[in-house]
Formats: structure tokens, C-alpha cells, sequence
């Protein structure tokens, strides 16, 4: 369990890069997201987990900007943790962010997606890949540093000149995209289209792809979704290389256990939209709600659970 | 499956082939005697002044027989179950021919466009009886223009517009209006000289419909970029019509369908091209010929078109153009990596506008009078078949596509020998447009995805490999 040396807090506690506060998602008269709140501590790899249609792709999509949600706040932290009177102040003056020398805090329920990727750097995979089919994997990873490319390009007008400063940054750019090509492994397949790769590899190049814009807190929609047993274990390299060595936490949604166990230092429990379990993977595996949840119980047993866990009805019956 | 039970089928029965094959044209050719027998066999004549009826029952038996041995012929060669289907994946023909060819093509066409005035002078035996030919490429690189133009907007960032005309319209009515403008031409008499205005308005309303344009593209994006597909494509539409109906109506200011006339002429930077001592020919110690102002805007045309096509492959290779052929492939995935995906979509369609504007400009300065009536919709769906036949965002094929499609327009009205075969009664002008479908129908069934289908990537690792039309995507809008 990953704690902070100083406080014996665990880390998404005493360091936590994104808040998660009362979020509500309704759509009509459904709840998909039913106020949820918890932390994603900085460094750390926390997972998502829940039964199908538990609101967990929701929950992300509302980080991600991709949804407004209908109530709650959603505090992403540059550098350290920030104060809660730094919280206060962001979100009394109605900015998006509010930016210092070493910190940042950035409210991304207030900002559109394209700002959530480039100005907050949250970066994210899809559930069902989204690559540039008919593009280069390498045009796929010069396509994900747009935004420094732009300025680097004046804009297109030093571009349009072909000025040297423009030709370094571009083969900068290049250079970046051949090191994750070969981190995952694809460096031969660089020229060919992207929508020519086997499944796995574009999975692969779906994470590259976010990496290449230099994220702090990398989401990833059920990224060993269709990999064989061999390749969800280079998966987990593949994650824990990132984790170490540029310091990105990552946020994944994921179903195949074997990961979550493996790699999370931190697991989020969903069910119907509402947080069921939160704490180190053992502590959730041994969680009897959890198991509930999973492998489905009788309502006699579920009320026999939250009677033992002195819990009333209401907190865990919300929708169900 | 199918194949390969006719296949085995084959020697048990007498003749297994023959015999549907002569069942489904009989079918055929009956179907087609009670289609063609209304249609084809009456005729309504004039007898004396009162409608009468005329039978043509030979031509009506002609027609038929060719839907009859037609469908037989086809069934026995191409759809006969007995033929192996060939199934062949990757790139076609074309694409092959394309990638062996490739290096050599642009060169040559280039050369082409650049010694085609000379060609055209030598084989037609002289610089006045050139003119046709000349005027014809002016055309052709017009449409060339517009198509390059266009090609960024639905080609390479996906987005359907059905009113490109509009832009093109800006841009004539921006030189139209500026150039005979009295207190601007005032206003430079009083400075340079009362010629002044009348011999540079080109040279400087040139960028300037290109700045419209490209302004006009942001002010009509704007609204309608939210939209996508189908809607996309309807509201563009409209508001290509809009402008050229606001065009007709505005009276005060476009003085409505009678167009505007007497528009200054091109000049050579400044020269103008008539037979006073002032002019062209005198400077350059030339006999005045009117050719040279056609010969010296054929140049400048085609000068334009090369400026589109450098920009247009610059912009390609630049974050700019790869963000917008990420937005034709994926718009959800380009959010998620911090595109904003409006003002890219905004700058393609300004780009393209622009390049319209450009254009516009160039042809009011030829035709030297615009009225609405030059930006129908017609304008707008020749643009769009070009880009879609030449190949969604590739630059030759547009160029090929264009010269086919406005080069064979005008062929095609050159149809005089049909007259040796059909008789003196038969008009073949009146088919032009039959024929052409026939080519556009022919072209998309075996080049669905436009003459170059191939996608050429805008940057490489260690080797240029062409991506295959398969993969790639045309765009939501």
C-alpha cells in the first residue's frame, strides 16, 4: 500500500492529483453517476472497477471533459496537493484554473475537452480504440503533439517557410514519437498505417499516442480489453515504465483482475453509479460489498452484510 | 460457396450455364419490352396541326434486342457461374501504375501546363487560332484552382461543402466591385495619375479577395461548423444560395442580375495590353495581338493554381494539416489530444475560402463582368465532383479530374462525327450530358474512391509507403 513517508496517510490522501467531489451524472431520468467522490493519488496507479454499466466510462468521460457533469467538482492538481482555501478561491472566482509558479489547480468540470487534454494534460484511451486509421503510426504520435507543434510551427507561418526553427522542432517532435514507438515495441511498424496493426498493437499505440502529449494523469479505458495473456503482462510493464520513469498516475478502468491486482496501488469500487469500496486492492478484494457486487447475492444476504457492517439501507440502495 | 456448387454441378447436367442464362434474358428482354414498349414504341407527332401517334416498332425491337443478347452475352462471359471470381485486394491498377509513374508524373504535367500555350500556338498554326485551345486551359485551370481549393476543405478535413460557389463568388464580386469603384479610382488619380487604378486594381484586389473570402469562410463557418454530415452538407448549401440570391437582390450595391460590366482588365503589372504606345506590345516591341493578355492570363492562372498546390502540400506536412486529416479520420480521438477541433475546422474552411476567393477574383478579371448567374449551384457540384473523382485529397488526381471533367465537357460538344453514323437529323451536343453521366456512373462503380485512392503520409521513419484507400476515412463532416 502506497503511503506518504511523513503522514502514515496513504498517498492519494496526503498527495492526491485529482479530486472527485460529489459528482452527479444524470442523463433524463437515469443516474449514471450517483455523487461520487474519491482521490487519485500523485504517482500512483488507480483503478476503476465495477460491474458492467456501473457509470465507470461515465465517471470518465466526465473527467475527461468529454461530459458536463450535472453537479459535483473535479479539482486536478499541477505539482502538489493543493489547499483547500486555493480550492475555495478557484472556484469562487469562476475561473477554470488557477495557475502559480510550482502548482496549478484546474476545476475540469469547467473546462471543455480539447482543454482538458492540453491545458490540465489529462490524456485518455477509448474503450473501443480511436486511432487515425487511415494515418501513419508515426503521423498518429505527430497528430498527439499538435498543440506544441503549432507554436513551434508560429501557427503555421514559420511552417509554411520551412524557418529552421520550426525543422528542430519537428525533428524533436519525430524523436519523441520514436521513443514510445519503442517503448511499445513498434518501431519497425512506424510507416505503415495504423489501421493495419493487430489488435494489440493498437492498443499499444493508443497509450503511445496519449504519452506523446505529455500527460500528468493518463486515463485508460479498459486497456487489456482483447489481449491475450501475454500481452496484458507486457501491459503492466508497459504501465509501471511509465509510472516510474516520466511520473505519470494513471487512472484505468479495467475488468481482467489479474491487472487491476497486479499493477493498482489504489482501487475504486462502482456499483449503479455509487462508490461501493476504496482502499488498497486487498483491502477490496476482502470487501464483502464488493464480492456482493461481483458475484451477486440475494437480497437476504446483501441485507445481512450491511447489517453487519452497521450500514443503513439507504447509503448503498440509492438506484437499486 | 455458390461458385463451387455450380462448379460441381457442372458436367452432371446437359448444359447448366446456358440454360438460366437464356431464362433470366428473356426475362430481361421482357422486362424491357414492356418498358421500352410505351416509352420507345409510340410517338407523339403533329399531323395537320392535331396530335397524332406514330409507331416505331423497329427501333423498339432494336432496343429490346440489345437488353436481350446484351444480358445473354453477360451471363454467359462476366456473370457466369462458372468464371472464378477475382478477388484481389490491395492497391489496383491504377494505384500501381500511379506509385511506378509517380516521380515522373508531376514533372511532366508541369511541363505540360507550362509549354501548353506554345503547343497550343504550334499545332494550331498561329497565336489568334490558338485561342480556343488557350481559353480552354485557362477554363481547366480554373476548375483545377477550385478543385485544389476544395480539396482541402472535403478532402483532406473531411467537412461536406455543397457552397463552395460562394466563395468564389466573394472573391469575383470583391475585385468586380473594388475595381470600378469611382472614389477609389478618384482617390489614386488624385495620387498616381487618373490610369493608375484601372491598371493595378488586379494586382491589388487579388489578395484582398483572397482576405475576403477567406473572412466570408470563417463568418459562414462559424454557425455551421457545429453541424455534421448531412446537415453539414444542407446548410453550406443554403448558404451558397444565399449569397448569390443576397447577390441578385442587393440592387443598391451588385446592381442585382445585370451583373457588373466594364471591369478593368488584367495588366502586365501595370501595363496594359492595347495597341497605344503605352501598352505591351509597344513596350516589348511586339505587333499588338489580343492574344497576348489571354496567353499572359493563362500564365497567371496557372501561377494561382501552383500557389494553391504549394501551400495546399506545405500545410499537409505541418501540425495545421495533419490535425485536419486527423479530424476527417477521427474528431472524438482529436479532442482527447487537445485539438480544438473549431478553429481547426474553421481554418480549413478559411483556407479553402480563401483559395476560392483567388479564383473568383481571377475570373472576374477574365471575363471582365460577373452577375450571379456564374455561381449556381452547378458551379459548386462541378467543384465537388472534381475533388471526389480525382480522389479525396490527393492533388494529382484532382488536377487529372479536373482536366478530364472540363476538358471532356468540351470535347464532348465536338461530337460532329456521330452525325456521319446517326444522319443529319441527329444532334449530338444534345447527348453531351448522357455521355457523361455514363463516364461518372462507369468511374464510380470501378473507382469508387476517386482516380488516386491511395493516401500519400506527410512524414516517414525510414520508408514512404503509400496507405491503401481501405483505411482511410472520408470524413463525417
Amino acid at each position: 500500500m502506497a503511503t506518504s513517508p511523513a503522514t502514515g496517510l496513504p498517498r492519494w490522501e496526503a498527495d492526491p492529483i485529482l479530486i472527485v467531489e460529489h459528482l452527479f451524472m444524470r442523463f433524463g431520468g437515469l443516474i449514471a453517476v450517483n455523487d461520487l467522490s474519491f482521490k487519485v493519488g500523485r504517482g500512483d496507479i488507480t483503478a476503476l472497477i465495477g460491474p458492467n454499466g456501473a457509470g465507470k466510462t461515465t465517471v470518465f468521460n466526465c473527467i475527461t471533459g468529454f461530459y458536463k457533469p450535472s453537479e459535483g467538482r473535479l479539482i486536478l492538481a499541477h505539482g502538489r496537493a493543493p489547499t483547500p482555501g486555493e480550492i475555495a478561491e478557484v472556484t469562487r472566482i469562476g475561473e477554470r484554473s488557477l495557475v502559480g509558479r510550482d502548482a496549478g489547480v484546474f476545476l475540469l468540470e469547467r473546462m471543455p475537452d480539447y482543454l482538458v487534454s492540453g491545458e490540465a494534460k489529462v490524456a485518455r484511451t477509448f474503450q473501443n480504440i480511436r486511432l487515425f486509421t487511415g494515418m501513419t503510426v508515426l503521423e498518429n504520435l505527430m497528430v498527439a503533439q499538435h498543440n506544441a507543434l503549432m507554436v513551434a510551427s508560429g501557427y503555421s507561418l514559420k511552417g509554411l517557410f520551412g524557418l529552421p526553427s520550426w525543422t528542430k522542432a519537428q525533428r524533436a517532435a519525430t524523436e519523441k514519437a520514436t521513443y514510445w514507438l519503442d517503448k511499445v515495441g513498434l518501431t519497425d511498424r512506424a510507416d505503415d498505417p495504423a489501421g493495419d496493426l493487430p489488435y494489440g498493437a493498437q492498443r499499444r499505440l493508443e497509450i503511445a499516442r496519449a504519452m506523446c502529449s505529455e500527460p500528468i494523469l493518463l486515463c485508460l479505458d479498459e486497456p487489456a480489453a482483447g489481449l491475450n495473456p501475454r500481452e496484458s503482462l507486457e501491459l503492466n510493464t508497459l504501465l509501471r515504465a511509465i509510472r516510474a520513469e516520466h511520473g505519470t498516475s494513471i487512472l484505468l478502468i479495467e475488468h481482467d483482475m489479474s491487472v487491476v491486482m497486479e499493477i493498482s496501488d489504489h482501487v475504486v469500487v462502482l456499483d449503479y453509479g455509487t462508490k461501493i469500496s476504496d482502499g488498497s486492492p486487498e483491502a477490496v478484494k476482502n470487501d464483502p460489498r464488493v464480492i456482493a457486487a461481483y458475484l451477486g447475492v440475494d437480497e437476504d444476504a446483501v441485507e445481512e452484510v450491511e447489517a453487519e457492517l452497521h450500514i443503513e439501507h439507504s447509503a448503498t440502495g440509492a438506484i437499486s | 460457396m455458390a461458385v463451387q456448387t455450380a462448379e460441381t454441378a457442372a458436367p452432371a447436367a446437359t448444359n447448366p450455364v446456358l440454360g438460366p442464362a437464356f431464362k433470366d434474358a428473356l426475362i430481361a428482354g421482357l422486362i424491357a419490352l414492356g418498358l421500352f414498349g410505351p416509352l420507345i414504341g409510340f410517338e407523339t407527332i403533329i399531323i395537320d396541326g392535331a396530335l397524332g401517334l406514330a409507331y416505331r416498332p423497329s427501333l423498339l425491337a432494336i432496343m429490346v434486342g440489345i437488353i436481350f443478347f446484351g444480358r445473354l452475352l453477360l451471363n454467359l462471359t462476366i456473370w457466369s457461374p462458372n468464371r472464378k471470381p477475382s478477388t484481389h485486394t490491395g492497391p489496383t491498377f491504377f494505384d500501381r501504375a500511379g506509385t511506378r509513374m509517380g516521380p515522373g508524373v508531376k514533372p511532366a504535367l508541369l511541363a505540360f501546363a507550362v509549354l501548353f500555350p506554345a503547343i497550343a500556338v504550334f499545332s494550331q498554326g498561329g497565336l489568334n487560332e490558338s485561342r480556343y485551345l488557350i481559353d480552354l486551359g485557362i477554363l481547366i485551370l480554373t476548375y483545377v484552382m477550385l478543385g485544389w481549393g476544395l480539396n482541402i476543405v472535403v478532402g483532406l478535413a473531411g467537412l461536406l461543402d455543397l457552397g463552395y460557389v460562394a466563395f468564389y463568388a466573394v472573391g469575383a464580386y470583391t475585385y468586380a466591385l473594388l475595381a470600378t469603384s469611382a472614389p477609389i479610382n478618384d482617390f489614386f488619380a488624385g495620387l498616381f495619375g487618373a490610369t493608375f487604378w484601372a491598371n493595378w486594381a488586379f494586382w491589388f484586389c487579388l489578395p484582398m479577395a483572397g482576405i475576403f473570402a477567406g473572412v466570408w469562410g470563417m463568418i459562414l463557418g462559424f454557425p455551421v461548423l457545429r453541424l455534421r454530415g448531412d446537415y453539414l452538407a444542407i446548410v453550406t448549401l443554403a448558404f451558397g444560395e444565399i449569397i448569390r440570391l443576397v447577390l441578385i437582390n442587393w440592387v443598391d450595391f451588385t446592381n442585382g442580375g445585370a451583373g457588373i460590366a466594364s471591369i478593368p482588365r488584367a495588366t502586365f503589372f501595370g501595363i496594359p495590353f492595347n495597341a497605344g504606345p503605352d501598352g505591351f506590345a509597344a513596350l516589348f516591341g511586339l505587333p499588338f495581338s489580343p492574344m497576348h493578355r489571354i496567353v499572359f492570363l493563362y500564365f497567371v492562372i496557372l501561377a494561382l493554381a501552383l500557389l494553391t498546390a504549394f501551400v495546399t502540400v506545405r500545410l499537409r506536412r505541418l501540425p495545421v494539416g495533419r490535425a485536419w486529416e486527423a479530424l476527417r479520420e477521427d474528431e472524438i480521438a482529436c479532442r482527447s489530444l487537445g485539438i480544438n477541433t473549431t478553429t481547426t475546422k474553421l481554418s480549413a474552411f478559411a483556407t479553402g475560402a480563401m483559395f476560392g476567393g483567388f479564383a473568383g477574383c481571377f475570373f472576374a478579371v477574365r471575363a471582365g463582368f460577373v452577375s450571379p448567374e456564374s455561381f449556381t449551384f452547378d458551379v459548386s457540384a462541378m467543384i465537388l465532383a472534381i475533388v471526389v473523382l480525382g480522389g479525396m485529397g490527393s492533388q494529382i488526381g484532382v488536377a487529372v479530374a479536373a482536366a478530364v471533367m472540363m476538358g471532356g465537357m468540351e470535347m464532348l460538344r465536338n461530337l460532329g462525327f456521330l452525325r456521319q453514323i446517326f444522319g443529319n437529323d441527329f444532334d449530338p451536343s444534345l447527348y453531351r450530358m448522357l455521355i457523361f453521366g455514363f463516364a461518372m456512373v462507369a468511374i464510380m462503380i470501378w473507382k469508387p474512391r476517386g482516380l488516386v485512392s491511395t493516401r500519400d503520409p506527410t512524414i516517414f521513419l525510414k520508408e514512404r509507403k503509400a496507405v491503401s484507400g481501405d483505411l482511410v476515412k472520408e470524413g463525417h463532416g
